[in-house]
């Protein structure tokens, strides 16, 4: 494989069309659920997004068509432009998963330090400064300074905080 | 004359120590914000919007207005500095701006970029303080139909507008008003498109939307190209500055003309990068050395500069006088006040004159604020753009994250914040326009309910929506504007079948 391969433009267009138009099927078909006729209060809950709905779709159709008509043999990103983009969305949906359980304080070091260290190769020294610090700082600004709580973990129940 | 009195009266408000100290603070955050990769001006305010619920309405407001401002400012200093627009209305600027950088003359061209930003946005008040309230006591006498009618007039135009294609921004668009009916049906009580997920009762909030696809999708973007090195250096002194106004008014008919293009661009939603892109245009077919554009015009610099802040600061206009947003950032910060508690729309000028007022003052005083604190704190500035992407990314991902959390202060919104942002990454690379997504979102209740209120009023009759002079007019004009690609092609066809 190449550097200079990657999925075509073409390819994620239809994928965006398609994707854009099924949510438009899944607006009409909850708004069928909440009624889309006239009830006693007038239009029904369904009424306005039935039709939001099916223009989604209709206009997904047209982009659809122009996707397939339309190729200019463009990629969409190398592979490897997409695993650079991957490394950090991976990354990021595990920090966010694992923010319920353990706080943002004690996810966001690790978070930090995963991404400075791995992607950027940082040394630890710094590492670690930025990593401890980011989280303290915000610590301070925004529940001492700004009264706004965040989620808190183990960790943060045995520092007493 | 009563205005005037209003005006000083919010002067007076604006002026407190509390509030300057908010101002310097804003003005300070939104340079910074306008020149990190990935924090945009409508994402850095939606971050720190939750940091002010504490405070007095008014105070918040000027803070964040500001952070807007100094966003519009920072733009410029990556793009002439290193060629890189911090915002994309501040991509025209590297068009002339770089070039003259990398002759030597950073500090010229950044003197002329914030001194016209600053001329722009002083006109868009002005023009603020003397129609707002006008069109705010004009729309009072609104009903239904016509609140929908401007809406609907909002939402052609960027079909008409934008340079996306039109069946994109429509989709685009229309996904935004879906996702603002998840939830409780406002009118009828009814819950509707939850589909059994407890978490959605309350609907999309438009916040983790920005944050989303401004933030996490604009990181995803710049992470394509990896964790590139890249820097630069940059002095402005006294001498360049004083020297580059004395150049200046010779380019007065490009400075008003941007104005003029900057205010038409924000009233109406189109926003500051077309604006600053048509402005370019225009200057480089209508200036005397036109034909040395791109290589190091001033006037290159100025013609977009103007009209990027004049549109940003009109994009005001709207929002507080008819609670229609302008652009993604006057949304966010209509948001704002809702969830401060205040009503945005005509009635703000009736009963919230301290707040009104107050704002439109601190928009003259932020943006003098604004002009001294870039073009005395240039280089530090600059020295933050040193600072790799390897440090700032993972810090302003964590930054989105505690952003979206503070909102409604749940995870399953921070969750939501990493959907929406893979979904911008995807919707930006295969050119769909983001900015009528997240209005439709804010907005989308507040349409379906004057169109839904129109109709229970006409019995379902659509006849209710051209009932009278002034509704057809706005209607007419949305549908000239939705239409407007398409008449402009029919007009150059039959001006070339004539010839």
């Amino acid at each position: 494989m190449t550097e200079r391969s990657g999925p075509t433009h073409k390819t994620l267009e239809i994928g965006m069309a398609l994707l854009i138009g099924m949510f438009g099927l899944v607006a009409i078909y909850g708004s069928l659920k909440a009624g889309i006729n006239w009830g006693a209060e007038g239009p029904r809950a369904g009424f306005f997004p039935f039709y939001v709905g099916a223009t989604i779709v209709g206009a997904s159709a047209i982009n659809l068509w122009r996707a397939r008509r339309d190729d200019d043999g463009r990629l969409f990103a190398t592979w490897g432009q997409l695993r650079q983009v991957m490394s950090v969305v991976v990354p990021t949906a595990i920090y966010v998963g694992s923010m319920p359980f353990i706080g943002l304080y004690v996810a966001s070091m690790v978070f930090i330090a995963w991404f400075m260290r791995w992607l950027g190769g940082y040394r630890w020294l710094t590492t670690i400064a930025v990593a401890v610090g980011m989280p303290v700082l915000t610590y301070l600004v925004f529940e001492r300074w700004f009264l706004v709580p965040l989620p808190k973990g183990p960790f943060e129940e045995w520092l007493g905080l | 004359m009563e205005e005037l009195a209003n005006l000083f009266h919010g002067f007076a408000v604006a002026l407190q120590p509390y509030n300057i100290m908010l101002m310097i603070i804003g003005i300070t955050l939104g340079v910074i914000i306008g020149v990190l990769p990935g924090l945009g001006g409508a994402n850095g305010v939606a971050i720190l919007l939750p940091l002010t619920f504490s405070m007095p309405p008014t105070s918040a407001i000027i803070m964040l207005s500001c952070i807007y401002w100094g966003a519009l400012f920072g733009g410029a200093i990556t793009s002439i500095l290193f060629n890189i627009p911090g915002e994309p209305w501040s991509v025209a600027t590297t068009f002339d701006g770089y070039p003259m950088a990398q002759q030597g003359r950073p500090g010229e061209a950044l003197t002329a970029a914030f001194t016209s930003s600053f001329v722009g946005a002083l006109f868009a008040v002005i023009m603020i303080t003397l129609v707002a309230p006008l069109v705010a006591g004009f729309a009072l006498r609104f009903g239904p139909a016509e609140k929908f009618a401007v809406y609907f007039l909002a939402f052609c135009s960027f079909v008409g507008l934008s340079k996306e294609p039109p069946f994109k921004t429509i989709a685009a668009m229309m996904m935004g008003f879906a996702l603002a009916a998840v939830g409780l049906d406002s009118i009828t009580g009814q819950l509707r498109l939850t589909f059994g997920v407890t978490e959605l009762l309350n609907g999309f909030d438009f916040l983790i939307a920005v944050i989303g696809l401004f933030g996490i999708g604009e990181i995803l973007l710049t992470m394509e190209e990896g964790l590139a090195f890249r820097g630069g250096n940059a002095t402005i002194n006294l001498r360049v500055v004083l020297q580059t106004w004395r150049e200046l008014p010779a380019y007065w008919i490009t400075s008003l003309r941007s104005c003029l293009i900057g205010c038409w661009m924000g009233v109406t939603p189109a926003g500051a990068t077309p604006a600053s892109f048509m402005s370019y245009g225009i200057a480089k077919r209508l200036a005397r050395r036109g034909n040395n554009f791109g290589k190091g015009e001033i006037e290159g610099v100025i013609a977009p500069e103007t009209a990027a802040h004049a549109a940003g600061t009109s994009a005001l206009l709207p929002m507080l006088s008819l609670g229609v947003p302008g652009s993604p950032t006057a949304a966010v910060l209509l948001g704002g006040l809702l969830i401060w508690g205040l009503q945005p729309g005509p009635m703000l000028f009736v009963e919230q004159k301290e707040f009104v007022w107050g704002l439109i003052a601190s928009m003259y005083l932020g943006n003098l604020a604004g002009l001294l604190v870039v073009l005395t704190c240039v280089p530090l500035f600059a020295a933050i753009l040193r600072v790799p992407f390897g440090i700032i990314a993972p810090l302003i991902l964590v930054l989105c994250a505690i952003g979206a959390y503070s909102v409604h202060n749940s995870t399953f919104d921070v969750m939501l914040m990493l959907v929406f942002g893979v979904l911008g990454y995807l919707l930006k690379k295969c050119n769909y326009p983001l900015a009528p997504l997240v209005l439709a979102i804010v907005l989308g209740d507040k349409a379906e309910e004057a169109f839904r209120q129109s109709l229970l009023g006409s019995q379902g009759s659509l006849g209710v929506f051209f009932s009278n002079g002034l509704v057809s007019t706005i209607m007419a004009l949305g549908l000239v504007a939705l239409f407007w690609s398409a008449i402009q092609e029919g007009y150059s066809r039959l001006r070339t079948s004539m010839a």
